[in-house]
């Protein structure tokens, strides 16, 4: 046997590679460890959940004193003890067994983490922990009898060292079930080319029974441990990335092969290169779903911090997870680790009351800590609720006065809602108390900037009372992502799409009309509001040295036309002026060089189809550059105009975009819907089928005029023939609408009901949006009836 | 025991020395992409075959005069820690071999950034080739001599 064993093991392992394996495998099993022990506290004597940590335990101190880790093989060992006493159901799980060994579980990650660092356990005095653990081993009174105590030697044995994998007819014939010869014969057959199992020879040549071989294979299958490891390999994540890069690559190149086949009317290159195409997009899907991690594996530490500060502030509290299948990429998986872990320490420390508190406030004593994640709109959303006590705005309120955050008159003008938001500026904590887990100022902003930071969002909603639900929105990959090109100085920038809210395109007077200057700083009028308006070549300096940009010296009388991207970052908007708005785009994000990250304006660079690399701004560094969000604590940082004057209270809040249509009439269409406001001239209005159709991202999309939809006249700034189009973009899986308005009015976030008594066609129902009453489009209806099909033309990635 | 082989290259009169173990390929000026507001010592982002690589002006990095635009330069293509980097210099020589005894390191009266940047020197037949520190040229970076 000992032969056996020391040739499965591959020769060329060295230490350091036996360490590594050892290192990934325990940090595995310890995360399920805590997970485990929290569970066991619920059902003390589960059997499975015993013998699952007694045997994690188990492996890291039999490696460990293999590997001459002499500390961590102490500690393991008195900690296998006490699991032994548990799962011989000679002690009882009691809370302080319980933490002890998840104290002891703590100094196993600490002792790995510096085997980790420096290749050595370090220097350590763990006595008092192994002294605490060896006096529980005799802490008898507590024990009760387990139902049906097992012999644990025999368990032991089983689990300590698993078997050689024998074929399957050694175990026939030790079973009794077939005779030496019979299996030397079948092997004879499967050597002379029999492509069958050795179990099949033998049943069809009368050899042994069909469950004889059945029950052989159980054995073999247990004696192979769980049998999973042997179809999975483990992958250097930067393997993947490179892989991932690669790929990125080819879809570029598969893009101007395609683009190209497509002028040359040759039928079998385009055959070809549309099978190439195909193939393509199915290898970066399969590459890009091996980067995918479940977000389950963050979550699975979550019960053990629930429990440990819900221990520590003297509360108690339940925690629930939904959708922990869910999958995200790796690198944002561990983007979102720490923020998470802030947002359930804060729910359980803030959010949570104690029960004596929770009694009176007629709820059960145990509080609900509830995790969810779930895909929506091509993002992944990410929600940790709890029903606890809610915010008190009042508390807020006050506290940021008192904080000179804002003036009392301004406190006084606020919304809940834009109170609400108060909570992510940093340096305001309303805990009275200080406490080990939070409230100590820092928390919620660094939140709030590191999910931004991968292209995230983060609300909070909140209910007095009744809970808190904080809610990010975070992108499911940062490889490949959705991007807007524009130039600037005669040089390409991309601007990721998480950050694009609207795009503006002026031309003539109405540029002096609605680009304003209050002391020298250019504002554009967008709908009523100011938005402060960036000069992309004079943040990055590049006007003066090339001499190109028209748009540099703010606005003039010369200036024909301005183009103004709407970026939201930071929880601000801005308008940023650039020469030329090209397209948009899918790109492949390519990280910048250290020498380049000092400068904190780019998030990296792409290839664009040309070959020619073009940088990617990083909205929220620009932002800070030009001042827009750099005074987060500023008094202005936390008027937000785009704010609602009124919640009501219960009711569901929705984000919708607010039009006009003929004369008079209001609109509103649910965000969600949208997928973005376009205006298109009208001279690239075409006819398909007696049907107005655009040209959009390389698809023939429908125009469908609302006035026209709701039989009305539409106004008169129709007839002016100069303005483009305003174009609400719809799209529901398949297909997309344009639908034409008259006028955007504005995009509001507001709590309404929807009375669905109309009746109208391609109306929904009516709510009340901003105190006046607001018909809502019915779109997914006029999608269907409007775009049966859609055609495809030209490219497209 | 043979010496160790060297990729060489000039600047102005120059003439300086890479082992050419760091060196990924050498290529033709091409076109860059600027990054606003970077160190003026770095030139652009050049697109080496789906890889970025960021190009060195070395003449700059030198406080030698820049090159006139109407010269050609080359990309030596460097392997280093951080990545791939590319030193646009003035033209590339041959491969050279050298012997361990002729090197010496830089002399103590050199001043300048070259003090920083250079590895030592190999007494050639007839002429000095300096050896280039690539990673020095990058880490001095912005901040230093």
């Amino acid at each position: 046997v000992a032969e056996r064993v020391k040739a499965k093991r591959p020769l060329v392992m060295s230490d350091a590679e036996i360490v590594k394996e050892f290192l990934v495998e325990s940090y595995e099993n310890l995360d399920r460890l805590d997970q485990d022990l929290v569970a066991l506290e619920k059902a003390p004597t589960d059997r499975d959940t015993l013998a699952s940590i007694f045997r994690t335990i188990h492996t890291i101190k039999g490696t460990s004193g293999f590997l001459a880790f002499n500390q961590l093989a102490a500690v393991t060992h008195v900690g296998e003890t006490l699991l032994a006493r548990l799962r011989d159901g000679v002690l009882a799980l009691s809370p302080e067994i319980t933490t002890a060994l998840l104290a002891m579980v703590d100094a196993v990650r600490e002792m790995l983490g510096s085997i980790e660092d420096t290749g050595k356990e370090g220097e350590r005095n763990d006595d008092e922990l192994i002294s605490n653990l060896t006096r529980l081993l005799d802490s008898k009174e507590e024990a009760k009898p387990v139902p049906e105590p097992t012999p644990a030697k025999e368990e032991t044995q089983t689990n300590d060292l698993p078997q050689p994998t024998a074929n399957i007819g050694a175990i026939l014939i030790k079973q009794g079930a077939a005779k030496v010869s019979e299996v030397y014969e079948a092997m004879q057959q499967q050597h002379a080319g029999d492509p069958r199992h050795l179990g099949e020879i033998l049943v069809e040549r009368g050899a042994v029974k069909p469950e004889d071989v059945v029950d052989a294979l159980h054995i073999q299958q247990q004696a192979r441990g769980q049998g999973a490891s042997e179809s999975t390999v483990r992958v250097d994540v930067s393997e993947l990335d490179r892989l991932m890069n690669r790929v990125g690559e080819l879809v570029l190149l598969r893009n101007q092969i395609v683009q190209y086949s497509n002028s040359m009317e040759d039928s079998r290159l385009l055959e070809t290169s549309q099978r190439l195409s195909l193939l393509t997009t199915e290898l970066q899907e399969a590459i890009m779903k091996t980067r995918m991690q479940p977000i389950g594996s963050i979550w699975s530490r979550f019960p053990r911090t629930v429990r440990d500060v819900a221990l520590g502030c003297g509360k108690q509290v339940r925690i629930e997870m939904q959708g922990q299948d869910t999958e995200l990429d790796k690198t944002i998986i561990e983007a979102i680790k720490d923020p998470l872990t802030h947002l359930v320490r804060n729910a359980v420390d803030h959010g949570i009351e104690r029960p004596e508190l929770r009694r009176t406030a007629g709820k059960k004593d145990e509080g609900l800590v509830l995790l969810r994640a779930f895909h929506e709109g091509g993002q992944v959303h990410v929600e940790v609720v709890d029903d606890g006590v809610g915010l008190d705005y009042e508390k807020l309120r006050n506290k940021a006065i008192e904080k000179e955050i804002i003036t009392a008159n301004q406190a006084a003008r606020m919304t809940e809602r834009e109170i609400t938001d108060l909570i992510f500026v940093p340096g305001l904590s309303t805990t009275e108390k200080v406490t080990k887990v939070s409230g100590r100022g820092v928390g919620l902003d660094v939140v709030k900037t590191n999910v931004e930071k991968i292209g995230g969002t983060v609300e909070v909603q909140s209910t007095p009372g009744q809970g808190t639900t904080v809610r990010m929105k975070i992108p499911i990959t940062l490889a490949i992502i959705p991007a807007l090109v524009v130039t600037t100085a005669a040089q390409r920038y991309v601007i990721p799409q998480v950050s694009l809210l609207e795009l503006r395109h002026l031309e003539g007077e109405e540029i002096q009309r609605s680009i304003q200057l209050i002391h020298g700083t250019p504002v554009y009028r967008l709908r009523e509001r100011l938005l402060p308006l960036v000069y992309l070549g004079r943040e990055l300096n590049v006007d003066a040295e090339e001499g190109f940009s028209q748009t540099a010296a703010g606005p003039n009388e010369e200036i024909q036309r301005v183009d103004i991207v709407v970026l939201r970052t930071g929880g601000r908007q801005f308008g940023l002026v650039v020469d030329e708005i090209n397209d948009t785009q899918e790109i492949v994000v390519k990280p910048l060089t250290r020498l380049l990250k000092s400068i904190n304006l780019y998030a990296g660079a792409a290839i664009m189809d040309d070959g020619k690399v073009a940088l990617i701004l990083d909205v929220l560094g620009l932002a800070q550059r030009a001042h827009v969000t750099s005074d987060v604590c500023d008094r202005r940082g936390v008027e937000k105009p785009q704010m609602s004057p009124e919640l009501t209270e219960g009711s569901q809040r929705n984000s919708v975009v607010l039009f006009q249509y003929g004369e008079k009439g209001r609109m509103a269409i649910e965000l969600a819907l949208v997928a973005r406001l376009q205006e298109f001239p009208r001279e690239t209005v075409e006819f398909a089928a007696s049907q107005e159709v655009v040209q959009y991202r390389g698809q023939i999309m429908p125009l469908l005029r609302v006035s026209d939809l709701l039989q009305c006249q539409p106004s008169k700034e129709d007839e002016n023939r100069a303005d483009p189009l305003q174009v609400v973009v719809c799209s529901d899986q398949q297909r997309t609408v344009g639908l034409v308005v008259d006028r955007i009015l504005d995009i509001v976030e507001e709590s309404f009901v929807i009375d669905r008594g109309t009746g109208r066609k391609g109306v929904l129902g009516s709510a009340v949006i901003q105190k006046r009453v607001t018909d809502i489009l019915d779109v997914p209806a006029l999608i269907a009836a409007a775009a049966p099909s859609q055609v495809s033309v030209g490219a497209h990635a | 025991v043979a010496g160790q082989q060297f990729c060489t290259f000039f600047l102005e009169d120059q003439f300086f020395g890479v082992p050419v173990q760091q060196v990924q390929e050498v290529i033709q000026c091409q076109e860059m992409t600027r990054v606003p507001l970077a160190s003026e010592v770095i030139r652009g982002l050049i697109n080496l075959r789906g890889q970025i690589v960021v190009a060195v002006a070395l003449r700059h990095r030198f406080e030698m005069s820049e090159r006139p635009e109407s010269q050609p330069r080359m990309n030596l293509v460097v392997r280093t820690d951080d990545g791939l980097v590319s030193f646009l210099v003035d033209e590339i020589g041959d491969v050279v071999e050298a012997d361990e005894e002729d090197f010496e390191p830089p002399p103590a009266t050199l001043r300048g950034p070259a003090r920083g940047l250079l590895r030592g020197v190999y007494k050639l037949q007839g002429r000095l080739m300096l050896v280039l520190d690539a990673e020095r040229v990058l880490n001095c970076g912005e901040d230093s001599v």
